[in-house]
Parts: structure tokens; C-alpha cells; sequence
């Protein structure tokens, strides 16, 4: 069925869809339309799960990380501030191994107060074991928050989906809503390994000592650092598995192809514009418009940025003359993740590109056309290294 | 309470291990094990970071034959909700979902979570025991720690604030079931558990636990400290239901009577010692208008 309808419905449809067990959520721009439709679909009858509309964020996920631990399909969404709050409890949720999916409508971070998009909150969080998904579009943001439980539940480890707040969040767009039924093929039920159960009662999240000891049987059982190493080997695994989700989602709704990064025009290209979310499909205009001229030039979306995938950025990238990688985020002081990200995967190639960093769109500045044609024009022209100090694009006074 | 608990019917069953991780004389001990006596088998726990995480035991052994979900510090009354959810989502009905939780854990950084819960009228019981300090940490005052006492962080003068009355602002949420208990009437509290684990809704029931190095007694003195609390009126043993208080047990036996004096309670431990005598006037004359009160109400 074809919809209209904007970024936030598109996700709640995605969740209705997936059958969510227990949401909870506490209301933040941009997200806020997202809850109030979930709330809705519960409220009617037209979903049958557990609504608790939370006090804050932290308890939104504390909601999540119980139900989950007990056994259900367990939803959040937030923004920026809201995200932060979460924080302590995205790493438990993580540590936990529990398979919560959440939508970030991403948006900027206070101080100074923003309500508007750049991409800041959800790359902060970037460490802290969550998978991260970012869509470009809402057919994107509907198809992954329904691959994203199939995908947290395969390997025991959240789902972040996050999508632009306001460019995606708010705009209205059409898109092609799954079949209920085909949702219910495609999704396998929430089978936990295990579960909070009175029938069999296991203590969950324990103290853990720095060394590995035995149980009571004297079998040895893992200390922390396996534990966390356990983690870390299944969010490299996760890439595997997404690969494949992304297969059978195809076979069955005919759409998808690109599980790690979504590639415009690079094949020929000297050139590659490499960005995250809404911005990487503004850039398809800027890459027509300078093919016209003879540029050979192209973008390319990152879809999938934790578990990392370097080695489809590495194949994409490795052999172009330059890297041109802009972004909504920063570590301050330092470059745009995204950036020392690439860079990083790069460097065991002998043919590495030039690279530059290009940081915009903060707190919602407006990004134009005419800004990013004429700023990937030039660097087009004089493809070299630049020094690792990010260029700030749209800044109208010097402080 | 009309049918009272003895020691000649009280259940078998136990659900805490022995030779657990807690101090010699812990009153949480006590606590645990007849809260959980008095819950069953059919229970899931809910903890925060606290004395119970110790006692608890280290991965992979437990010291309790229920499950339990260790929760971040301030998200106890929201996990709990979390776990309703999904019983619920199950269909799952019959589980007791209970929370755990220290003073701290459920005055001071989990106060939210608490309030939230009680405020959506979720179905959950919310045991918070009360030791009067952060002992997990090596005792730091707490909002519940009460005035005039030294902790480690409110050293030479004692503690300059009242204690923080936690049943009162839960009471604020007009819940279904609210009781003071403890440690050392074990029995009043086992039938204050088994009356919460009837009752749907909010459910809270607030427990004053002794505890040996925090308060600086000897271990053997748990229930005689405890009682001392309890015989001096400055911890009276109450339930709340429909928003009316009554006093319990022992508490409602001292109405109209004379009661022990306050100092024969700060005197049982070391951690009163620099009270002066203008605060303990203070601190007498405000217990004598409390009970005055409850004489009024009842």
C-alpha cells in the first residue's frame, strides 16, 4: 500500500508492523509525532501492546531493558538531550546483550538550546555497543525499523535507527507500506535465549569480577572481558547477518541491496562524496549537476556505521583520487568521526585517496545546493590532502 | 492485620541461600529472606546498585532462588514497570513483580522512576529498606539519613538536615498499599509482604533496616537497635490504605502510653555520638507532636 506520510509515521508504521510487544517513550522534538502516533495505534485497537508513556528517557529504556530482559518486543524513541539522558542505560542495554530497537530522530544537542537537525546526539553514542542504522529516506526509515528487530534479535544487540529530524521527521513523502502479512513471514517471533522466568530463575547483570570463575558445579564461567570481547566479536558478526536480512528482505519486498553503504555514481568516479542520512541524497542533485560538467564525481551514503564497515568503505574508496566526507557531527578538538573513521580503515591501502573534512548543518543550519556544488566543485578541482583540520562550511560571522 | 503471621505457621520455604555475602548482623539479611518468604516462588526481583547487589552474590553464583534483573542505579521503579509490561504483553498475570531497593536507590537518585510508577498506577510492589545511608559505599549520608548523624560524609557535627520522610511523599501519590516495616519485627513485616503481594496497583512498603558497621553496634544488637527505633516512637510502624493511616503491631500497642526516650535509641550506636543536647530536645519534641498526631487519627 502506498503512503504519504512523514519520516515519524513512517517509523511508527514500521513498528506497528513488527509487532512490538511493550513501547515506552517520553516526548522530544523531533521524535514527539512518532509516540503520539504509537500511542494511537495502541489506544484504537489497531496494535495490541503495552503503551507506558514514561517520565523521562532514562526510564524509557530502563521500560525496555525490563521487558526485554522478561522476554519482549521492546521499543523506544528520542532525540538529542533525551538520547544523553539514556546514556548509562544505552551502555546497559548494550552490556545486557538485549535486542531493543530505537529510532533517533536525529537533532542537535544543547547548550545552546537547537531543536533542530544535525546528527550529534546519535554519533556520540557511537560507542556504546549499539548497532547503528541511519536511513536516507521513509521508505528507508519504515524497511529498517522492521529489519533492525529481525537483525537485534538474531545477534543480542540493539538497534538504533536513526533518520534526520525535521528533513525526515516532519516532511511528508510517499512510500510503500510492507504487507502485514508478508512483515509476519519475514519477521520470525521474539524467541529469547533467555528470560527473566519464575519456572527458571537466573540472576541477571551480577557483580562480575575482573578474573573468570567457576559455578557451583566448578565449570568455568567468563569475567567481564570475555563477556564484553563476546560483544564485540558478535557486533563484527552483525554485518554478516544484517547482509543477509537485507537479502531476504529483498527477495521478499523487492527493495533494499545496500545493507553497509548506498553508493551513487562511484564506480567511475575520481571523486566520492561520502556523508549520513538525508545529506547523502541531497548530494545525488550536486553529483548530476557536476557530471553535466564533466566532473567525474559521486556519493555515498553510509547505511550501517556501527558495527563499522570498513571493508565496503575500503572497496569503495580505496584508488579514488579524493574523499570528500561531510558531516553533521564532530569531536571536538578533534575531526568529524565519520572522517577518522574512514581514514582509519584506509590506511593499510597503498593507493589511498586525499581526504577531506567538511563539518555543516549544525543545529540545523540550512545546507544549500548552490553551497555544496561549489564547495565539492572546488575540491574536485585540487584533489589533494588539506591537513586533518575540519572546514567548516556555512559560518556567516567569525567569533 | 486479621490474620497474624507466627513463628509456629510461618512458611518453610526459603528462597535465600545461606553463608550470602552480607555483614555479619545485616538486618537486610533478614529483610530479604522474609520478604521473599512471603512473596513464593512466583516472583521476579528488580535491584538496583545497592547492599542487596552484594549480598546477591558474585557472576556466576546467586544467592537467591528467584529471578532477578540487576538495574541501573536511578531506573528501579521504571524496570519494575518494564517487567509488568512484559508480563503483561505475555499474558502472564499471575508473577509478583517486586523492587528491591536501598534508601538511596529509592529516596534520593531513584525518586523518578518511583514516582512515575506510582503516578501511572502501575502494578508493582516496591520494597525499599532503609539503612539510613549509602553502606554499600562506605556510608555516605543519604537524604534518609537522619539529622544529627556522623557519616563519612557529614563528619564532626553530624548530618545538619532532618531525614527525608520517603512513605509520606509516596503516600502523596494516593497509592492503594502503603506500610512501614522492620527489621526487627520480621513477622509484622512477612504479613505486610504477603497483604502487598494481594492488593493490584502501586504498592510500596518501606523498611527500617539496621545495619551493624553503618550505624556502629555490635552485630548481636540488630533487633534490639531495631526495636529501640521502634520503642522510642521515632519509627513508627504504619499501613496506608484508601489514603488512611493505622498504626501496626507493636506502634499501635504504644498509643496513649509512655514511650521509651530517643536517647535510649542514640545511645545504642556510635553514630549519634556528637548529637547535642538542644538536638536532642528538638529531636524528642518533634517525635511527641508525631505521636500526638497519630493519637488524633487514630
Amino acid at each position: 500500500m502506498h503512503m504519504i506520510e512523514s519520516g515519524n509515521v513512517a517509523a511508527a508504521t514500521g513498528v506497528k508492523l513488527a509487532r512490538a510487544g511493550v513501547i515506552a517513550a517520553y516526548p522530544i522534538t523531533p521524535q514527539t509525532p512518532l509516540t503520539e502516533k504509537l500511542s494511537e495505534f495502541v489506544a484504537s485497537g489497531q496494535m495490541e501492546a503495552e503503551y507506558i508513556p514514561v517520565e523521562s528517557e532514562h526510564s524509557a529504556m530502563a521500560v525496555c531493558i525490563a521487558a526485554s530482559s522478561a522476554g519482549a518486543r521492546a521499543f523506544t524513541a528520542t532525540s538529542a538531550n533525551g538520547l544523553l539522558y539514556m546514556n548509562e542505560q544505552l551502555h546497559w542495554a548494550a552490556g545486557a546483550r538485549l535486542p531493543i530497537v530505537m529510532c533517533v530522530a536525529n537533532r542537535g544537542i544543547g547548550a545552546p538550546w537547537t531543536v533542530w537537525n544535525d546528527q550529534q546526539d546519535s554519533m556520540s553514542q557511537r560507542d556504546g555497543g549499539w548497532i547503528q542504522l541511519y536511513a536516507n529516506d521513509h521508505q528507508q526509515i519504515i524497511d529498517s525499523v522492521i529489519k533492525a528487530f529481525y537483525l537485534a534479535e538474531f545477534v543480542s544487540i540493539p538497534v538504533m535507527v536513526c533518520y534526520d529530524g525535521y528533513l525526515l521527521s516532519h516532511t511528508y513523502m510517499p512510500f510503500e507500506q510492507p504487507d502485514q502479512t508478508l512483515v509476519d513471514g519475514f519477521l520470525p517471533d521474539f524467541k529469547p535465549k533467555n528470560a527473566l522466568d519464575p519456572e527458571n530463575p537466573s540472576n541477571f547483570n551480577t557483580v562480575t569480577l575482573p578474573d573468570v570463575r567457576p559455578d557451583i558445579h566448578g565449570n568455568i564461567a567468563p569475567g567481564y572481558m570475555e563477556i564484553r570481547h563476546c560483544l564485540h566479536q558478535d557486533m563484527r558478526k552483525a554485518m554478516m547477518v544484517l547482509e543477509e536480512i537485507d537479502m531476504k528482505f529483498q527477495e521478499t519486498f523487492g527493495r533494499g541491496g545496500h545493507p553497509f553503504v548506498e553508493p551513487y555514481l562511484c564506480d567511475d568516479a575520481d571523486h566520492v562524496v561520502v556523508s549520513v542520512g538525508s545529506l547523502s541524497y541531497h548530494f545525488r542533485d550536486v553529483i548530476d549537476l557536476l557530471r553535466k560538467e564533466g566532473v567525474k564525481v559521486g556519493v555515498m551514503g553510509i547505511q550501517l556505521y556501527r558495527p563499522f564497515p570498513d571493508k565496503a568503505i575500503v572497496d569503495a574508496l580505496q584508488g579514488k583520487s579524493s574523499v570528500f566526507v561531510f558531516e553533521k557531527a564532530l569531536s571536538y578538538g578533534n575531526q568529524g568521526p565519520l572522517y577518522a573513521d574512514i581514514k582509519a580503515a584506509l590506511y593499510p591501502c597503498d593507493n589511498k585517496p586525499a581526504m577531506h573534512n567538511y563539518i555543516l548543518g549544525l543545529g540545523g543550519r540550512e545546507i544549500k545546493t548552490a553551497q555544496l556544488l561549489e564547495t565539492v566543485r572546488t575540491a574536485c578541482s585540487k584533489p589533494k590532502w588539506l591537513g586533518d583540520t575540519p572546514i567548516w562550511l556555512g559560518l556567516k560571522c567569525q567569533e | 492485620m486479621e490474620n497474624k503471621t507466627s513463628i509456629l505457621n510461618l512458611t518453610e520455604d526459603e528462597f535465600v541461600h545461606p553463608g550470602n555475602r552480607a555483614c555479619a548482623g545485616c538486618g537486610l539479611g533478614i529483610v530479604y529472606r522474609t520478604a521473599l518468604k512471603a512473596l513464593g516462588k512466583n516472583t521476579i526481583l528488580v535491584v538496583p546498585p545497592s547492599c542487596l547487589t552484594v549480598l546477591q552474590g558474585l557472576y556466576p553464583i546467586a544467592a537467591a532462588k528467584l529471578p532477578c534483573l540487576n538495574v541501573t542505579f536511578a531506573s528501579t521503579g521504571a524496570a519494575a514497570t518494564g517487567v509488568r509490561a512484559a508480563m503483561r504483553s505475555l499474558k502472564k498475570n499471575d508473577v509478583n513483580v517486586v523492587a528491591f531497593a536501598g534508601d538511596g536507590g529509592t529516596g534520593d537518585i531513584g525518586i523518578q522512576a518511583l514516582s512515575g510508577a506510582c503516578e501511572r498506577g502501575d502494578d508493582i510492589l516496591y520494597i525499599c529498606y532503609d539503612n539510613e545511608a549509602y553502606m554499600n559505599t562506605g556510608v555516605q549520608r543519604s537524604g534518609t539519613t537522619p539529622q544529627g548523624v556522623v557519616t563519612t560524609t557529614t563528619p564532626i557535627t553530624g548530618k545538619l538536615q532532618s531525614k527525608k520522610d520517603v512513605p509520606s511523599i509516596v503516600a502523596a501519590h494516593k497509592i492503594p498499599y502503603l506500610a512501614t516495616a522492620s527489621a526487627a519485627y520480621p513477622l509484622d513485616l512477612y504479613d505486610k509482604v504477603k497483604k502487598a503481594a494481594s492488593i493490584k496497583g502501586p504498592r510500596y512498603i518501606h523498611v527500617h533496616t539496621p545495619c551493624p558497621p553503618g550505624w556502629g553496634f555490635e552485630p548481636r544488637y540488630t533487633i534490639k537497635v531495631g526495636k529501640l527505633a521502634v520503642e522510642t516512637g521515632l519509627f513508627a510502624l504504619y499501613e496506608m490504605e484508601n489514603s488512611q493511616l493505622r498504626l501496626t503491631g507493636p506502634s499501635k500497642k504504644m498509643l496513649g502510653k509512655p514511650r521509651l526516650p530517643v536517647t535510649d535509641y542514640f545511645k545504642s550506636q556510635h553514630r549519634f555520638y556528637s548529637l547535642g543536647n538542644d538536638l536532642i530536645n528538638d529531636l524528642q519534641a518533634q517525635v511527641d507532636h508525631a505521636w500526638d498526631a497519630y493519637v488524633i487519627h487514630q
